[in-house]
C-alpha cells in the first residue's frame, strides 16, 4: 500500500466530486466527500475490480446503499479508469451517470440504489450467490449512519447473521450527519457497534479518513469466519472543503461559484 | 377435480428447481402456506427463509438476482405487493431483474383470516409497477404453465396465487399461449364475460344460463389489447369479473383499452367495489361481496 499514491487518488476524487456537483448544481457533495477516502481504499486496494473484469459479475462487487452519494462512486470508477461517461453529465438529460446510480447503465454500478437501506439487502444476496457457486469474491456494502434508522438495515443484518456471511463486509459510513441534522437529535441511530454486534456481527471500528486504519479493518475483516464484518468508519462529512466540513447543509446542496472556488483551493493538492 | 393454484405452484417449483440449478427460492416464514416447502425438500440448499421480513426478502432477491440467478421469492399477496411494494419496484424492477414474486392467498378467499389478510388491491399495484408483469392464473394447470412461463421469461414477474381449492377449467394436454386472452366459451354475441383467477369458473357457470361469452385474461400485463378489442367490438355488453378491487384491476385494464378507441361497448365491474373484506368460510364471504356466478347473473340480468 502507497499511502502518498492513494491520497493522490482520493484528492482527484474529491475534486471531481466538487466539479460534478458544481456543473450540475445539483447532487450530494457532503457524504460524497466524507467517503471518498473509503471508496478509494476499496477500488484501489481491497476488491479485485479491473478493467477486463469490470462487466462481469465474477469479481468482488460493491453495493452503495447510500446510493445519493454517486458522485463518489462515479469519480472513484474515473479514477481507476473503469468509467466511459464523461462526468461532465453527470444528473443531466440522456446521462449514464444518474443522480442515484443505475446498475443497467454502467458496468461498474454493481446495483440501483436510492432508496435508502435497500442495498444491505441487495449484498446479502450476492454474498450468499457467491456461497452457492462457491466463488471467493467479496462483497462490500457502504451504508450511512443515518440510513441505518431504515428498519430494513437490521432485517438484512440479522440474515448476513444468520446465513454466516463471512464473504460480506458492510461499512457504516458514520459521520453524525444526516438531511435534517445531527442523527442523534433527530432519531438517535447510535451507538452501531453495540447494535451490530448484538446481531452477531463481527465489529471494527476506524477512521474512514485514514488509510492505515482503513486497512487494518479491511485485513482484520478478511480473517472473520462465519459472520459478516461491519466495519464501523467515523468520517468527516464534506471532507477536504473546509466550509463544508461537519456541516449538514452541505448534505445535499451543490456550491456557488464563490464556494467552488473555495473547495478547489482546499482541494489543490494533498495535505 | 379442484386443486388450489398454491399447490400447483408448490409442485412446479419442486420440479423445476431440480432441472435448473440457477433457481433459488426465497420465502419470509410461511413456507408451508405458500408450498415453496416442497421446492425446499427436494432441494434444501437453494432455499432460504427470510424469517418474518418481507422487505428483506425481496432485497436478497434482488442481490441474488443480480449475480445471475433466477430467484422465486414468496409470501402472502397483502405482504409481498404492500409491505415490500417499494423495494420490488426499486430494486427489483427499477433494474430489471429476474425475480419471480409468487404470492399466495390473494383475494377475499383466504376468508376466515379477515381484511388485513385479503389483498385486494395487489394487482393494480404490481400492474403500476414499470417492468413488471403480472399474471392471474385460474386453475391448477394455468398455474402451473405460468410458473414454467416466467422461470423462461427474463425479469420481473408478479404471479398472483389463491389459498382455496378452485375447479379444474383446463386440463394436462391445454397448451398455454400467456400472449392472448383465451376465450373459453363462444356465447350469441351479446355479452362477453372476461374474468381473472377464481371468478373465471364462476363466468363459465353464469355463462350457460346467459350464452355468453367467457374470456379468461390471465396476463394482466402484457395485455393482448388486440383481442380484447376485437371482442368488445363483437359483443353488446361486456363484464369484467375479477376477485380483486374495481379500481386498478381486470376493469380497470379492460376499460383502459376501451378508452383508446371509438368502441362504445358498455363494460361492467363485478368486483370488489373499493372495500375491505372481513372473516368468514371462503364461499360465505365470496357470496357476500358478490363474487359468485349468481351475483354475475343479477347484475347481467338487470
Amino acid at each position: 500500500m502507497d499511502i502518498n499514491e492513494l491520497k493522490s487518488h482520493a484528492l482527484n476524487i474529491r475534486r471531481n466530486i466538487v466539479q460534478m456537483v458544481y456543473d450540475a448544481q445539483s447532487g450530494h457533495p457532503g457524504g460524497s466527500l466524507g467517503a471518498a477516502d473509503i471508496l478509494t481504499y476499496l477500488y484501489f486496494e481491497e476488491m479485485n475490480v479491473n478493467r477486463d473484469n469490470v462487466a462481469s459479475t465474477n469479481r468482488d462487487r460493491f453495493v452503495l446503499s447510500k446510493g445519493h452519494c454517486s458522485p463518489a462512486l462515479y469519480a472513484v470508477l474515473h479514477e481507476a479508469g473503469l468509467l466511459d461517461e464523461d462526468l461532465k453529465t453527470f444528473r443531466q438529460i440522456n446521462s449514464k451517470l444518474q443522480g442515484h446510480p443505475n446498475m443497467n447503465y454502467v458496468d461498474g454500478v454493481d446495483m440501483s440504489t436510492g432508496s435508502l437501506g435497500q442495498g444491505i439487502s441487495c449484498g446479502v444476496g450476492m454474498a450468499i450467490a457467491n456461497k452457492l457457486d462457491n466463488s471467493d469474491n467479496r462483497v462490500y456494502v457502504l451504508c450511512g449512519d443515518g440510513e441505518s434508522e431504515e428498519g430494513i438495515v437490521w432485517e438484512a443484518l440479522m440474515a448476513a447473521c444468520h446465513y454466516k456471511l463471512d464473504n460480506m463486509c458492510i461499512i457504516f459510513d458514520q459521520n453524525g450527519l444526516q438531511i435534517d441534522g445531527d442523527v442523534q437529535e433527530v432519531i438517535g441511530p447510535l451507538p452501531l457497534k453495540e447494535k451490530a454486534a448484538a446481531f452477531g456481527a463481527a465489529v471494527v471500528e476506524c477512521n474512514g479518513n485514514d488509510f492505515e486504519e482503513l486497512d487494518k479493518a479491511f485485513k482484520a475483516a478478511r480473517e472473520n469466519k462465519g459472520v459478516p464484518t461491519v466495519i464501523i468508519a467515523h468520517t468527516v462529512k464534506g471532507k477536504g472543503v473546509s466550509y463544508m466540513e461537519n456541516n449538514y447543509a452541505w448534505h445535499g446542496a451543490a456550491p456557488k461559484e464563490e464556494d467552488y472556488k473555495i473547495a478547489m483551493e482546499d482541494l489543490k493538492e494533498v495535505r | 377435480m379442484a386443486q388450489e393454484t398454491r399447490n400447483a405452484y408448490g409442485e412446479k417449483l419442486a420440479e423445476l428447481i431440480q432441472k435448473d440449478k440457477n433457481i433459488v427460492v426465497l420465502d419470509a416464514d410461511l413456507t408451508k402456506s405458500t408450498k415453496t416447502i416442497e421446492a425446499k425438500k427436494v432441494c434444501p440448499e437453494r432455499h432460504f427463509n427470510a424469517g418474518i421480513a418481507e422487505c428483506n426478502m425481496m432485497g436478497m432477491a434482488a442481490g441474488l438476482a443480480a449475480s445471475g440467478k433466477t430467484v422465486f421469492a414468496s409470501s402472502f399477496a397483502i405482504f409481498a405487493s404492500g409491505r415490500a411494494f417499494e423495494i420490488i419496484r426499486n430494486s427489483i424492477c427499477y433494474p430489471h431483474l429476474n425475480v419471480k414474486v409468487c404470492a399466495t392467498h390473494a383475494g377475499l378467499s383466504v376468508g376466515e383470516d379477515g381484511a388485513s389478510h385479503q389483498s385486494v388491491e395487489d394487482v393494480a399495484i404490481m400492474r403500476a409497477v414499470p417492468n413488471m408483469q403480472v399474471y392471474v392464473p385460474c386453475d391448477q394447470y394455468e398455474a402451473k404453465a405460468v410458473i414454467e412461463h416466467v422461470a423462461k421469461v427474463e425479469g420481473p414477474c408478479y404471479v398472483r396465487l389463491g389459498r382455496g381449492k378452485v375447479e379444474d377449467v383446463y386440463n394436462e394436454e391445454t397448451k398455454f399461449d400467456f400472449s392472448k386472452v383465451d376465450v373459453l366459451r363462444k356465447g350469441n354475441g351479446d355479452v362477453v364475460l372476461f374474468a381473472m383467477g377464481l371468478m373465471v369458473q364462476e363466468a363459465l357457470k353464469a355463462a350457460e344460463e346467459l350464452d355468453a361469452t367467457v374470456v379468461n385474461v390471465s396476463s394482466l400485463k402484457p395485455l393482448d389489447e388486440k383481442g380484447i378489442e376485437e371482442l368488445l367490438r363483437t359483443h353488446k355488453r361486456a363484464y369484467a369479473c375479477e376477485e380483486h378491487s374495481v379500481i386498478g384491476g381486470l376493469f380497470s385494464a379492460i376499460a383502459d383499452v376501451k378508452a383508446k378507441t371509438d368502441i362504445t361497448t358498455r363494460i361492467t365491474p363485478i368486483g370488489i367495489n373499493d372495500t375491505f373484506g372481513e372473516s368468514g368460510k371462503s364461499k360465505d364471504v365470496l357470496q357476500k361481496y358478490g363474487l359468485t356466478a349468481e351475483h354475475i347473473l343479477e347484475v347481467v340480468n338487470g
